[in-house]
């Protein structure tokens, strides 16, 4: 039976891990593959790197970062953050990740992930959405459909959630999933460092409405948030940062936990 | 000393992890788009990733269609992944360029009603999944110290469906049975990845190696 996912996310700046684990005795947490690494012994499923570098400068310290991280850890590698083009991908692929996420580019120019899809694969797709709720639901203007009101009270941010769009989340992820995306990670802004656990509205809304997998992303404090996520909020996967490198849980505990509430998982 | 395992350039996604995780179990190996590199190589990877008409492409653009062939007759081991595995059967539905026909029976789409309990399933199949192996996986074959019920990590949309049951060496569970290795001799074909499953994955591109000598 196909398991759940539990993908630590790490931050990576000019190189370099941000916010490092804290409960383990690593030689260096700031090395991504060491990183990495142990996230693999830990059991973590697949692993998400998000270049956080503002210049362009450093995207060539995030490739050389994924081709040290995939020749000594041999489990899926996402990479998000500034993918701008399929060359973009195509760099971040040939050094060896598995997935590429697209966020800010796809909003302004969403036949990008058509264009990558087919170059590339709909596997190799990821579609990130940063979403928050909002008292009056925007209009939609997508790839020249008539403005018409949104199915759900959230408005999709682009630029790391500086910047609102007049996009609804669940609308943004059918098209998405028709232009050839392959999954969707789902980050719910309010729930961002809340430690309130998931937003379980959204991410069900989503995924009801997409036949590809969704990571949930955004809120995990206590061990039953994930399985919240993956039971009402429909989620495929969870994404946990701050709660593993800070060594408040281990990715063993979570799965230990899921595997008793019912939840087919690997390796508990 | 030139490369012992030749791994085909299919301009998929996956060949440099492929690559790595050979490298990782000590294998000297060596992507190549020239077919002569193939008729000499003492083993041979077909890695696959996307869509499988544009892994066809590739493969018959640069003259591999009639040396894999000859390769995989020849009796000496030959390794190929995901969308490698799909090729190697008469067609897919999922695009138009035929298949190599090495292997009988066709490549089809998961259908969009796919459920398992009632509850809908997503496609792609996508995460760690975990095989049911036959009693010919486990003789002489690069799976034959894998443990029963090992997961793999699978990202497909598409499935083989064999004509001929015995060439199944492995099986998972996503809405159904679902073919997840075939083998012939020293030929073997995985739809999950074994370069991205972890050590369990590297314990059967360590056993091809083996079987390379």
């Amino acid at each position: 039976m196909l398991t759940r996912r539990v993908i630590p996310c790490l931050d990576v700046d000019a190189g370099r891990v941000v916010k490092g684990v804290s409960f383990v005795d690593l030689r260096d947490a700031g090395d991504p593959a060491e990183m990495a690494a142990f996230y693999d012994s830990e059991g973590a499923d697949e692993l998400v790197f998000l270049d956080i570098t503002a210049s362009s400068d450093d995207r060539e310290t995030m490739v050389d970062v994924v081709r040290r991280v995939s020749s000594q850890v041999f489990i899926p590698l996402t990479v998000g953050g500034g993918i701008r083009t399929v060359d973009d991908m195509r760099k971040m692929l040939e050094a060896g990740a598995d997935k590429v996420g697209v966020n800010s580019a796809a909003i302004r120019d969403p036949e990008l992930i058509n264009r990558c899809s087919k170059e590339f694969g709909a596997q190799c797709v990821v579609l990130a959405i940063d979403a928050k709720r909002v008292a009056n639901p925007a209009y939609l203007r997508l790839q020249g459909e008539e403005p018409q009101l949104a199915e759900a009270p959230w408005q999709v941010f682009t630029h790391g959630g500086r910047r609102p769009t007049a996009v609804d989340p669940v609308k943004w992820a059918k098209l998405a999933e028709n232009l050839g995306a392959g999954e969707i990670l789902l980050t719910s802004m309010d729930a961002d460092g809340q430690k309130t656990g998931y937003d379980l509205q959204l991410t069900a809304a989503v995924s009801e409405n997409v036949g590809i997998p969704v990571i949930a992303s955004g809120g995990a404090g206590e061990l039953e948030h994930f399985y919240d996520a993956l039971g009402v909020g429909e989620a495929d996967a969870v994404l946990v940062a701050s709660l593993f490198h800070f060594g408040e849980l281990r990715v063993s505990e979570v799965k230990s936990y899921l595997a008793e509430r019912g939840l087919p998982v690997r390796g508990a | 000393m030139a490369a012992r395992i030749a791994i085909i350039n299919t301009r998929a996604a996956n060949l440099h992890s492929v690559q790595k995780a050979l490298e990782k179990v000590g294998a000297s190996a060596e992507i190549t788009s020239d077919p002569a590199v193939i008729s000499n190589a003492a083993g041979v990877v077909l890695p696959g990733v996307g869509a499988s008409d544009a892994v066809m492409r590739a493969i018959n653009t640069q003259g591999f269609a009639e040396p894999i062939k000859q390769y995989a007759k020849s009796g000496r081991p030959l390794l190929c992944i995901c969308v490698g595995m799909q090729v190697l059967f008469e067609g897919s539905d999922e695009g138009e360029v035929p298949g190599l026909g090495i292997m009988k029976g066709r490549v089809k789409r998961f259908p969009s009603d796919l459920s398992e309990n009632g509850k809908r399933l997503k496609i792609p199949h996508m995460g760690w999944n975990s095989v049911n192996f036959t009693e010919q996986a486990y003789t002489d074959s690069v799976f034959a110290d894998i443990p029963q019920d090992s997961y793999f990590y699978f990202v497909h949309s598409y499935r083989c469906l064999p004509d001929d049951p015995s060439v199944v060496a492995g099986t998972t569970q996503y809405g159904g049975e679902v073919c997840a290795a075939v083998m012939q001799g020293e030929l073997a074909a995985t739809q999950f990845h074994p370069e991205k499953s972890g050590d369990i994955g590297l314990e059967i591109y360590k056993n091809f190696t083996r079987r390379v000598g």
